[in-house]
């Protein structure tokens, strides 16, 4: 062979082949993935009055009135040292994220079917990128969290330098989840019924409003089989310093691994027939 | 020796269709229900499983292409061409078979495949391209090209979703002929877009093969554009591959083909309420007549759920895949008054096509100019070259003919 055809790069097309260099593909197409999260930011909020103010308004308020409903009727801020609101929204924030990633997940290869038809890429770039257009909500809706604590004159304990860790997990948390279910999604469309339900309910078995040391003991590992509860028990160890449960905790990171995986393996299986399915 | 840029071995698509569900996609309650009743099946021991058929959408091909050639692929609707270019631009998986490509492959699919309609004409081109398989610096230094090329810079910095259809097409493909892939696929898109953009287009589609030796795989309805711009062709029917060789060959049997094969109509549109079933010339399957003499067109038709008032009309192609008659029953003011069931229409017209070959397509409109039916080039017919009372014709320029009375 010349030096000239080396140059041009070799592909053959076979049934099953893709599997080979799956990871390398993803990486080649990293440029792809960047310019359709881009997209996906840009659009969120096109066509509304206020915009991102969105991302900030609606944990706002879930805070404001679970912080009522909680802390005030239910009398679970009693003898609380931290601020109650700043302990309901150390918990909106992470559950705020993984709802929204899920949501927008979910449809997300629906949505995109006119380039799933047309086009080839890694398909896992879809969902990846509407879990982006959400973590960046949920950067936007963490400003509000330090303007609560400079109102609350409230200082977090030391271990919030080790907060990175906690967002990583529920970004694997809503990532694996969202693989999972957007890929049933294609073959199924119940799960567009679903998603919506389990976002719903998910607020309330999740320790959003109340802290999860309100449940019972014996109750509590088979409790953090929920795998958010790991991770708002970790958002909230960082921020007010509440102690965390490690069976619960360690139960809950097993969970999103286990989601991981399977999401992952899923999603790989099925890809190759989306174009057929969609 | 040049190595193929694109050799396809013994390459099959399978599809399973199953009889069952008319859905598009599959609910998990049926999924459910259909597992329960497979139980209940298997323990009553018998009973076939749901009704399941392979369908081979391609079939076993073989063909390969050299850098630099500009291939059409050509063949009715259903006979495989897209599922091909699914393939090739990896899109579905084969069943069977490889496929070996040298180069970058794009493809330029139909129009605005990804843009958002949200986004301005600027913020697409990145988009597009990056779809396309552009890299980001590699648009940058081509931005001003594509923008030229497309002619929107009036419009940049407006959502496309402002933009005419024309734009959005010059856009489009602005971006696609900006790419640089050894491969370019293209799915006939230039469908839509003004003639004088078609002609650009086809142009650098050209140029981009000719100068660059860069290779260009075509899919058209359109003869007359793939025999202009395609040294090559390749004929599919029914998922196999039928012949390949030079355009010009190719084209004309192509619009051969209909002869050879048992005739089935093809629908381009419609013919559901209405559908065409029979067209005779003359008479006749397959008539010759002189220059300047008379057609007569018979169409038989069945309507099942349409009565009232119908427009049918007749388009005339030439052996280079030009239409070089349109006959629309209004010409005269008039519809026909059609009532349910079988039915039939005498259409006379005067012959006035030079000495060649010819096809006919035949349709019909409601009164709103909604297709009942559209069956393509379904019968043909040869105008000889000899004048009724048996004088013959002198070859000449034109493409058509006129009795004329002449006065001194």
């Amino acid at each position: 062979m010349s030096a000239l055809e080396s140059t041009v790069p070799e592909l053959v097309i076979e049934a099953g082949h893709s599997e080979k260099h799956y990871w390398l593909d993803l990486w080649r197409y990293r440029e792809l993935f960047y310019i359709l999260s881009w997209r996906d930011i840009k659009v969120r909020y096109k066509q509304t009055a206020i915009g991102a103010a969105w991302s900030i308004i609606r944990p706002l308020l879930t805070m404001i009135i679970f912080t009522i409903i909680y802390g005030k009727l239910a009398h679970f801020a009693k003898d609380e040292i931290v601020p109650y609101a700043i302990t309901v929204y150390a918990a909106m924030l992470p559950w705020q994220f993984f709802a929204n990633a899920l949501a927008e997940a979910s449809n997300s290869l629906i949505g995109n079917s006119n380039l799933i038809t047309k086009i080839y890429f890694p398909r896992m770039i879809i969902p990846a990128s509407s879990v982006i257009v959400s973590f960046v909500d949920f950067g936007i809706s963490a400003l509000l969290m330090i303007l609560l604590m400079a109102w609350y004159h409230f200082l977090p304990p030391v271990q919030v330098l080790l907060l990175p860790v906690f967002v990583i997990m529920t970004f694997l948390a809503s990532f694996g989840t969202s693989l999972y279910i957007t890929a049933l999604n294609v073959k199924y469309r119940d799960f567009r019924y679903i998603i919506p339900f389990i976002v719903q309910f998910g607020l309330y078995i999740s320790p959003v409003g109340f802290k999860s040391s309100k449940v019972p003991e014996q109750w509590r590992l088979l409790y953090s089989l929920n795998p958010m509860v790991g991770v708002i028990d970790g958002f909230r160890w960082c921020i007010v310093g509440e102690p965390i449960y490690l069976p619960g905790f360690l139960a809950s990171c097993a969970v999103i691994i286990f989601f991981c995986i399977i999401g992952i393996r899923y999603f790989r299986k099925t890809e190759k027939t989306f174009a057929d399915n969609i | 020796m040049t190595l193929p840029a694109i050799k396809v071995e013994q390459l099959s698509k399978k599809f399973i269709i199953s009889h069952e569900s008319q859905e598009r996609y599959t609910s998990l309650r049926d999924v459910i229900a259909n597992q329960a009743k497979r139980l209940t099946r298997r323990t009553r021991k018998g009973g076939s499983g749901p009704a399941k058929e392979e369908f081979f959408a391609l079939n076993d091909i073989n063909f390969e292409i050299f850098p630099g050639d500009r291939v059409g692929i050509i063949g009715r609707n259903g006979a495989g061409k897209s599922t091909l270019l699914k393939v090739l631009s990896r899109i579905t998986e084969p069943s069977s078979g490889r496929i070996t490509i040298r180069g970058r492959v794009a493809s330029l699919l139909e129009v605005g495949t990804g843009f958002h309609p949200e986004l301005t004409g600027r913020e697409n081109i990145f988009l597009n391209g990056a779809i396309l398989g552009m890299a980001r610096s590699e648009i940058k230094r081509k931005f001003d090209e594509i923008v030229d090329f497309a002619e929107i810079e009036k419009f940049l910095d407006t959502p496309v979703k402002r933009y005419s259809s024309g734009m959005y097409v010059r856009l489009a493909f602005a971006v696609a002929a900006h790419l640089e892939p050894e491969i370019l696929i293209v799915d006939e898109v230039l469908a839509v877009g003004d003639a004088q953009f078609q002609k650009k287009c086809l142009g650098k589609m050209e140029d981009v093969s000719k100068n660059e030796g860069r290779t260009v795989l075509f899919v058209s309805h359109n003869m007359n554009i793939i025999k202009t711009l395609c040294n090559k062709s390749i004929l599919f029917a029914g998922g196999k591959l039928i012949k390949s060789g030079s355009s010009s060959e190719i084209v004309k049997s192509y619009l051969d083909f209909g002869d050879h094969g048992d005739k089935v109509y093809t629908h381009k549109m419609g013919g559901k309420e209405l559908r065409i079933n029979n067209v005779e010339i003359n008479g006749s399957k397959a008539a010759t007549v002189a220059l300047l003499s008379q057609l007569i067109f018979k169409i038989d038709f069945e309507a099942s759920s349409f009565s009232g008032d119908c427009e049918f009309f007749i388009l005339i192609y030439n052996d280079e895949g030009v239409c070089v008659q349109g006959i629309f029953q209004t010409d005269t003011g008039q519809y026909a008054a059609v009532r349910s069931g079988a039915g039939s229409i005498k259409v006379t017209l005067d012959n006035n096509l030079v000495p060649g070959k010819y096809y006919v397509s035949v349709g019909a409109f409601d009164r709103f100019k909604s297709f009942l039916d559209w069956v393509e080039l379904c019968e043909s017919f040869e105008v000889q070259s000899v004048y009724d009372d048996g004088r013959i014709f002198r070859e000449r320029l034109g493409l058509s003919l006129g009795r004329a009375t002449w006065e001194a």
